[in-house]
């Protein structure tokens, strides 16, 4: 009786799905063209591509270059109409990845971000346009690609892949590539692609440097076999922080593309249980044999402790998203604002102002009165700006003859490497650091540029 | 006695910057009575190139998590982890994890 229940249930849920699947796809219709870019907020269920026994004579002409290739062929052709692939990023990897993905004829392309078009980004993220700035990259990134063919069916998502969600959507695609920025979803998509037995084409790039690995395909490893643990976040550069230079994801983007294609045309992928690692500055591309699946993975291990999703924020002591973390190291009064700081300048208060940041980042901007020591040689205590800050704060100490503490206020980029400055002050000893008071400037100068300056360039 | 070691050792991935920025490092391992594996040459790193913050590179008596280390181009997982014994001319790579995109 409650199997017969249970079935009835079972089969109903299966039939409201269908029939959400195909209202969908009513409203789409008769929304008429151009309406398939409708920008998913949630994860909705997607109908079945539609099978096809050959190509049109248009599909011929248009791949005829790649269908001459023995390795792709007819068949590999069809294959790839077939396939889904869920790209999750449009960013410096996504981009290029879904612009090849689309242009070989892939069947069908999840797009999936969070986030929106940014001036900052176009430099890599070769998608999107200055007039999409403001705009989902889901949905820039979509247009794009339905420009480039039309025939590929885009489905744009603009929201953040989550605990909740992430199932649910890596289940209704063939193949997942990783094109995200952060480490907390680098887990959730692995454990995702793992409980659904999909494959995982994933790469990463920074700097001058990228690396690719596909996961959990044809009995290789996944990323929790090779990465058990997460790293301390305070090790994590992201490339807000660190720079890149945009044609190095641009590559690590189109060499995921090929992979992708290999799998999903049948050829197989070369890159399981391989680590591709690419040295843009000496021109170099290196593959690593890799250790295979391991028995005690904790998610696709033999007695697996993560049975479903977890919470991968707590699990890496970070949050899913590349955007600066804010430190709080100091206490109220050890912190003042750009307000603050503005009318010290305003009163001709006798004070030093210390940029810390990297020369390379005051090349970019500076204000002019600052003394640039970067925090790197403060906590080397490197004697030459050591010399160099106590020949300023002695100049200071003459200058205010004796009335109160020399103040000297600490400034960087955002006010994170400032906090750590003031420390390292704090803890010098040695006459001339001594007897000073050190503050830092919250928010640093992209602060003093929003709220005080805003000629001042922000970066 | 185990005769001096020349081993090549290199760092990616951003390890470089706990070492000057400098990727490519040849370097000897003194002569001695045992064979050196990578347990001791991790403490020789800390002890004749790490300047500063060494939390940064290892934990423990190993490399800290997010750090993948390879020998002769494969991973040390492949080859014994701590315990694999060096050879001269051995090449060495602590590579950091990238995580953007
Ligand atoms: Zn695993």
């Amino acid at each position: 009786m409650s199997e017969n229940v249970c079935s009835l249930k079972a089969q109903l849920e299966e039939k409201e799905k269908e029939i959400a699947a195909l209202r969908n796809k009513l409203t789409q219709l008769e929304k008429g063209p151009g309406s398939s870019q409708e920008l998913h907020r949630s994860v909705l269920p997607l109908s079945p591509l539609d099978a096809r026994a050959a190509l049109g004579n248009e599909d011929i002409m248009r791949y005829s270059r790649q269908l001459l290739l023995p390795e792709l062929g007819v068949q590999g052709q069809l294959k790839l109409s077939q396939t889904s692939v869920l790209i999750v990023g449009c960013g410096g990897l996504g981009c290029p990845l879904a612009q090849y993905l689309a242009a070989a004829g892939i069947g069908r392309l999840g797009l999936l971000d969070y986030d929106e078009v940014e001036l900052s980004n176009l430099h890599r993220q070769v998608l999107h346009g200055e007039e999409n700035q403001g705009q989902s990259k889901a949905l820039s990134a979509a247009v794009a690609v339905k420009r480039l063919n039309s025939t590929v069916e885009c489905v744009p998502y603009h929201l953040q892949l989550s605990t909740q969600n992430a199932l649910q959507l890596v289940q209704q695609y063939d193949i997942v590539a990783d094109c995200s920025d952060n480490v907390p979803t680098r887990y959730l998509v692995n454990d995702a692609c793992v409980l659904s037995a999909k494959p995982l084409v994933s790469a990463s790039a920074l700097k001058m440097e990228g690396q690719l690995t596909v996961y959990n395909y044809c009995g290789g490893p996944c990323y929790r076999c090779l990465y058990p643990v997460p790293p301390p976040p305070e090790t994590v550069t992201n490339c807000s922080d660190g720079g890149v230079l945009g044609v190095v994801p641009g590559i690590m983007g189109c060499f995921q593309a090929l992979e992708v294609l290999k799998i999903a045309s049948g050829q197989g992928s070369s890159c399981s249980q391989q680590l591709i690692m690419f040295d843009a500055q000496d021109a170099r591309f290196r593959s690593i044999r890799l250790r295979p699946k391991q028995a005690d993975c904790a998610v696709c291990g033999d007695n697996p402790s993560v049975t479903q999703l977890v919470d991968y924020e707590s699990f890496c002591g970070s949050a899913a998203t590349d955007k600066c973390r804010k430190l709080n190291l100091l206490i109220p009064d050890q912190r003042i604002t750009v307000q603050d700081y503005k009318s010290v300048i305003d009163n001709a208060e006798p004070h030093l102002l210390l940029d810390v940041r990297p020369l390379v980042e005051v090349d970019i901007c500076r204000l002019p009165f600052s003394l640039n020591i970067p925090l790197s040689s403060l906590e080397q205590g490197k004697s030459e700006h050591l010399r160099l800050l106590q020949e300023r704060i002695r100049r200071l100490k003459q200058q205010m003859a004796g009335d109160g503490q020399p103040p000297v206020y600490v400034i960087c980029k955002l006010g994170n490497d400032s906090q750590k400055a003031v420390q390292v002050l704090e803890k010098m000893s040695g006459s001339d650091v001594d007897g000073i008071t050190v503050k830092d400037i919250c928010g640093g100068l992209m602060a003093w540029a929003k709220r005080i300056d805003p000629t001042f360039p922000q970066y | 006695m185990a005769a001096p070691l020349a081993i090549h050792l290199e760092f990616g991935g951003g390890a470089e910057l706990l070492f000057s920025g400098v990727k490519e490092h040849h370097v000897t391992l003194p002569s001695q009575s045992e064979p050196w594996d990578v347990k001791q040459l991790l403490v020789w790193i800390q002890r004749n190139l790490l300047k500063e913050r060494p939390e940064l590179f290892v934990q423990g008596d190993s490399v800290r998590p997010g750090i993948l280390v390879l020998i002769n181009d494969a991973d040390w997982e492949l080859m014994g982890q701590l315990d694999y014994k060096l050879q001269d001319q051995d090449n060495v790579v602590f590579i950091s994890t990238l995580h953007g995109g």
